[in-house]
């Protein structure tokens, strides 16, 4: 068995996982960066839609592009890449070093050991038998990022007639390129009151498209025998289906964008404990996880909207595990509460000598929202947030002058009103 | 957002949070125009096989020639710029017809100045 040694193990060679890989060598360690694919990019190759990088780049670009500007510099930097390379197991419990199990077809299995891993291993999406959609099972059911690797990579159009379950992003992208390669999209069926993508994919992949959009609406029953031949939709009232409305699209396709899930089957068997809100590693202030030395950035700590705030958080990431391989810890860590319509903020802990970034999600849609800081139940700010929505992450910087003189046993609390 | 009209036919965009914000208000009124990104034909790359087997050689940045999964079949595409929209079908269709000799380059001029629009396509993904 081929034996390894890095500074630095970082799983998962997407966004986060290039980005905390080159903070890492840039703060002089050695890394290793593995991925079970072939190629770098983890996702983006395969989203050729625009929009990606205005806050990384400074200018628009397709998934591919935003991908091979990081390649690049990991080519150019002393990263050392292992690609088409299964990772199976992270031995993190009781020992000095970590140990990765991992395989590869050019080397058999390989062990690695090092000092710290970052995961960045992303998130899957979530799939018929998630959301139990009754009914018969014929062929013609994808989830949307598969069918947008069938489009747009492998060259295969999955179907004719299309209906997108669920308003996520991936979902929206997918209805305007299944309408671009000469499908007829027929609708999209949210189950919430209010769209789950952002709504300049609203605008630009649905209403371009005169695509009906059925919100508060449940997919009640999916037809048809060898192929898919439609799906039967039931309205909600009060939260409460109406089968008097329920009607039925005709369709011999049906892509799902119904959610995302952080992969955590590695993170799981190292030990690390799992927050039930995001489905990811809980965090401390430099987004390590409840195992020493094992961070955790991107869309396996919690799924983003946007690459661009993958890309920063993995760079934050990547420098703490610099950070700690220096033997460097926080003094004191305070403790970060989701208050009042906050379905989550990371990370859970804050560093009251340094400036913070929090990712939080709303549970509720408004406007002219306002976001509210409590330490331990003083009031210390407001600021005004604007139209919010679950859909849209809002970030939030919070530095030594919010903090000042908070003890290890101090709360802040985050909450919208 | 909110956009009234002058007097003089101008359009006055109050609300918007940044500049692109009334520049982008006023366009989509008048002359709506969309980014088009879609796919090519790669002739160089040549099917994956029924049982996986590799016929064809792409690497990207980062791959030194290891054996893929399934290689890409397809090169990804944008225009340089946006596209009025009444028109993207037209400039899809002129994509759709358009197969690409590898290797590419990120960034290479698969169709220049489409139908005098000044409107180029460009590969937006490096494969060998």
């Amino acid at each position: 068995m081929k034996e390894l040694r890095y500074d630095a193990v970082v799983i998962g060679a997407g966004a986060a996982g290039m980005a905390a890989a080159l903070e890492i060598v840039a703060g002089g360690f050695t890394c290793a960066l593995l991925d079970r694919e072939d190629q770098l990019g983890g996702i983006l190759p395969q989203c050729i839609h625009n929009g990606f990088g205005l806050h990384e780049f400074g200018k628009e670009l397709t998934g591919p592009e935003f991908a091979e500007l990081f390649a690049e510099k990991i080519l150019a930097s002393k990263v050392a890449i292992h690609l088409g390379t299964t990772v199976f197991s992270i031995n993190a419990q009781g020992v000095a070093d970590k140990e990765i199990l991992c395989s590869s077809a050019a080397n058999g299995v390989i062990r690695i050991l090092c000092r710290a891993v970052v995961l960045a291993m992303g998130c899957r999406e979530r799939n018929r038998g998630n959301i139990r959609i009754p009914g018969s099972r014929p062929a013609g059911v994808y989830t949307a990022g598969l069918a947008q690797r069938l489009v747009n990579i492998e060259g295969y159009v999955p179907g004719r007639n299309v209906v997108v379950i669920g308003s996520g992003d991936i979902g929206l992208i997918m209805a305007r390129r299944m309408s671009w390669v000469g499908c007829s999209v027929k609708a999209v069926i949210e189950i919430m009151p209010y769209p789950s993508g952002l709504t300049r994919n609203i605008v630009q992949c649905l209403n371009d498209f005169d695509i009906p959009l059925h919100l508060s609406c449940q997919t009640t029953n999916i037809y048809g025998k060898d192929r898919v031949e439609g799906v039967e939709v039931t309205p909600l009232e009060n939260g409460a289906p109406v089968p008097d409305k329920a009607f039925r699209i005709p369709c011999d396709t049906v892509l799902l964008s119904v959610g995302l899930v952080p992969e955590n089957e590695l993170s799981k068997e190292a030990g690390v404990e799992l927050n039930a809100m995001t489905n990811g590693p809980l965090v401390d202030s430099t987004l390590m996880t409840n195992v020493d030395g094992v961070f955790a950035c991107g869309n396996v700590l919690h799924v983003h909207d946007l690459v661009d705030w993958v890309a920063e958080e993995a760079r934050q990431a990547g420098r703490h595990a610099v950070a700690w391989l220096k033997g460097e810890r926080p003094k004191v860590q305070c403790r970060l509460k989701a208050g009042s319509n906050v379905r989550y903020a990371n990370p859970g802990r804050l560093d009251p000598m340094r400036k913070n970034k929090v990712y939080l999600r709303s549970l509720i849609v408004k406007n002219d929202a306002v976001l509210e800081l409590k330490l331990n139940n003083r009031v210390l700010r407001s600021e005004k947030k604007g139209h919010i929505q679950p859909s849209e992450m809002i970030t939030l910087s919070v530095g030594p002058s919010d903090l000042e003189g908070a003890g290890s046993d101090a709360v802040l609390e985050v909450s919208l009103v | 957002m909110s956009i009234k009209e002058n007097v003089d036919g101008t359009l006055a965009v109050s609300g918007n949070r940044c500049p692109r914000g009334s520049a982008y208000a006023v366009e989509e009124l008048r002359s709506p125009k969309r980014m088009v990104t879609a796919t090519c034909r790669l002739a160089s790359v040549a099917a994956c096989a029924e049982d996986g087997t590799k016929t064809g050689q792409t690497v990207h940045p980062g791959q030194k020639g290891q054996p893929g999964l399934c290689d890409p079949r397809r090169v990804p595409v944008r225009s340089s710029v946006p596209c009025p929209k009444e028109r993207v079908h037209e400039l899809l269709v002129a994509i759709y017809a358009r197969t690409v000799q590898g290797p590419v380059k990120c960034g290479d001029v698969v169709i220049e100045n489409w139908m005098g629009t000044g409107i180029d396509v460009v590969a937006s993904r490096s494969l060998e």
